[in-house]
């Protein structure tokens, strides 16, 4: 599986229906694309061939468990997406009467929960791996806004769970709110409000900012090791 | 040298072209579902959620009256936390600033709140009162601005000095102060309170602004904040009620709020400390997304070779330079 491999996936996809023997010099005249929607097709499919988005092979190092956290934090948003719409049936006073609801209120705050610890983990792995290298700054830089975006998503779940912690959290955060005129746009103590953002707004923008940090990965494939020999010059060496 | 880390730079950049080996993303996303879901029901099945019940104003009326009793003339004397508050709920104080950057100032007062009309005449006319409070209302209210503020800054103060205890507060003429709250204790804890102010006339409403000020005023919930270790300088940001993990991932914006510059009273930084830790949080915050471009910073991952254990069966395998 190499560079040219996933060339000729590429190929393959873009010409429609005429077969190419020319190789992707002539893709790229004949088949240059006419409208908008052909030429997103044509980028996507230059930047995004299937055998790049779905792999069934990884460089050698991609071993260590390291490498599970992503993945681990991409299920356990899952299940904290999960579990929320179905508080979200409920509403937000549901889990003070009902044991179902506090059920599925307790899926909720640990699988948030676990979520955090897997997306710190990653976090830190992923710095140790200094693994933004070659070209890789926007996957980290994606990676940190969901991180804040989380941070962000996790406050506004705890002021609208209409309890004691709700109030009292609502309560000393409106004055980091206010210290800095946000609170001007955020009132942490309408209830309808922080619903809203965080049923809504934030979950809607950390999925969108996850789903470009997953295919900015894709894209550039999973970063060389630092202080990795360089392959091509040890095959010339071997040859 | 130069070369080197060039031939480097390209190997991180270019498709990778060593060994490779089998690898199923679909089926490690599958198993890992299933793991993190046992894990997340086991959990939740053991250890539950946190949910300790609202505080309501019949509750602190009941359990607390004179704190409740202190707070509503504190109301009255404009000397409360939230009379006295600033932008965005009144133009009583400037705010928070960080030198001459008055971000709460220049936000302007976008909530507007009086807290003695707001949280004491108006929910008391909300209702049928007994007749003292019914007549101390009407002397309230036909009184100069200037003559309310001398009752009730004397009644303030008098009931400071004798430690929030009525029985004990000097004689005066502290006016329909007293009167007024003994009616809003009364309404209190009859429940009636927590309705009066959430309606104020209007159908809908999901904005809690009023209460929560009102509720934070007596030290009434501030006192059960702190029993339960959710005081701000005991890393209360990031606790939880009872013994469940809290946001822990805010140690790094609570972590400020322990050092003694920001947490002692009467002092310039302490004062402030809301809006200039908020920036220093917002200067962490630029930095962990910048670290790919701030030197030093990205390169600690070379000086301390922690990615040798990441990758130690590889270079085991295949060298390493
Ligand atoms: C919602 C949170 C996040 C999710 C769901 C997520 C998911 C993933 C996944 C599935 C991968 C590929 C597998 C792996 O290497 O683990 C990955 C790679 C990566 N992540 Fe994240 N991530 C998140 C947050 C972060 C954060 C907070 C950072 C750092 C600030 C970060 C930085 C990176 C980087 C640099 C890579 C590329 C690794 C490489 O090329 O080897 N991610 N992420």
């Amino acid at each position: 599986m190499s560079a040219d491999s996933s060339a000729t996936g590429t190929d393959s996809m873009t010409v429609s229906g005429s077969v190419s023997t020319a190789g992707s010099i002539s893709v790229m005249t004949e088949d240059a694309p006419t409208t908008w929607t052909g030429s997103l097709r044509h980028k996507w499919m230059r930047t995004l061939p299937p055998d790049k988005m779905l792999p069934e092979r990884q460089p050698a190092y991609v071993t260590s468990w390291i490498y599970v956290f992503g993945m681990a934090t991409i299920v356990s948003l899952i299940l904290v997406l999960g579990s929320g719409a179905i508080l979200t049936l409920g509403g937000v006073e549901w889990f003070h009467t009902s044991s179902l609801g506090r059920f599925v209120n307790s899926l909720h705050f640990w699988s948030v929960q676990l979520f955090f610890l897997f997306m710190i983990v990653h976090l830190w792995g992923k710095f140790w791996m200094a693994a933004w290298r070659g070209k890789r700054a926007m996957t980290w830089m994606t990676g940190a806004v969901a991180f804040l975006a989380s941070v962000g998503t996790a406050f506004t779940g705890y002021v609208i769970t209409t309890n004691f912690n709700a109030q009292w959290i609502a309560f000393e955060s409106k004055d980091v709110m206010n210290a800095v005129g946000l609170g001007a746009i955020f009132n942490v103590a309408d209830l309808g409000q922080m619903i809203l953002l965080h049923v809504c707004l934030l979950p809607a923008g950390l999925g969108l900012i996850v789903i470009m940090h997953v295919l900015l990965v894709r894209k550039h494939g999973v970063v060389p090791p630092l202080e990795a020999l360089d392959p091509d010059a040890q095959k010339a060496q071997v040859a | 040298m130069s070369t080197k880390h060039e031939a480097k730079a390209d190997l991180d950049t270019r498709p990778w072209t060593g060994p490779t080996r089998h690898y199923d993303i679909l089926k490690e996303g599958a198993i890992a579902l299933v793991i993190v879901t046992v894990l997340t029901v086991g959990l939740a099945a053991l250890f539950s959620s946190p949910d300790d019940a609202q505080l309501t104003f019949k509750g602190w009326a009941q359990s607390s009256p004179d704190t409740m009793y202190t707070a509503a003339v504190s109301e009255l004397a404009g000397s409360s936390e939230s009379a006295g508050y600033g932008p965005p709920y009144n133009n009583n104080s400037d705010g928070l600033s960080v030198g001459p950057i008055a971000l709460q100032k220049w936000a302007g007062v976008t909530h507007p709140f009086d807290a003695a009309q707001d949280l004491v005449i108006a929910p008391l006319e909300s209702q049928q009162q007994p007749a003292d409070v019914a007549a101390a209302l009407a002397t309230w209210k036909a009184a100069t601005a200037d003559q309310q503020a001398a009752w009730a800054e004397a009644y303030d103060t008098a009931l400071a000095d004798a430690e929030g205890d009525a029985a004990k507060a000097a004689e005066g003429d502290y006016g329909p102060v007293p009167a007024l709250a003994t009616g809003l204790v009364a309404m209190g804890a009859s429940g009636a309170y927590d309705g009066a102010i959430l309606s104020r006339g209007s159908f809908f409403t999901t904005d809690y602004t009023k209460q929560l000020l009102f509720m934070g005023d007596g030290g009434y919930m501030e006192d059960k904040a702190v029993a339960a270790n959710l005081g701000g300088d005991t890393w209360g940001m990031m606790n939880e009620a009872g013994s469940w993990p809290g946001q822990s991932w805010l140690a790094f914006a609570s972590v400020w709020y322990q050092l003694p510059m920001f947490n002692t009273e009467g002092n310039v930084l302490t004062d402030n400390a809301d809006a200039i830790i908020f920036f220093i949080l917002v200067v962490l915050c630029l930095i962990m997304i910048l670290v790919p471009f701030i030197p030093g910073l990205r390169s600690l991952p070379r000086w301390i070779p922690l990615h040798r254990l990441v990758w130690k069966q590889y270079y085991k395998e295949n060298g390493r330079a």
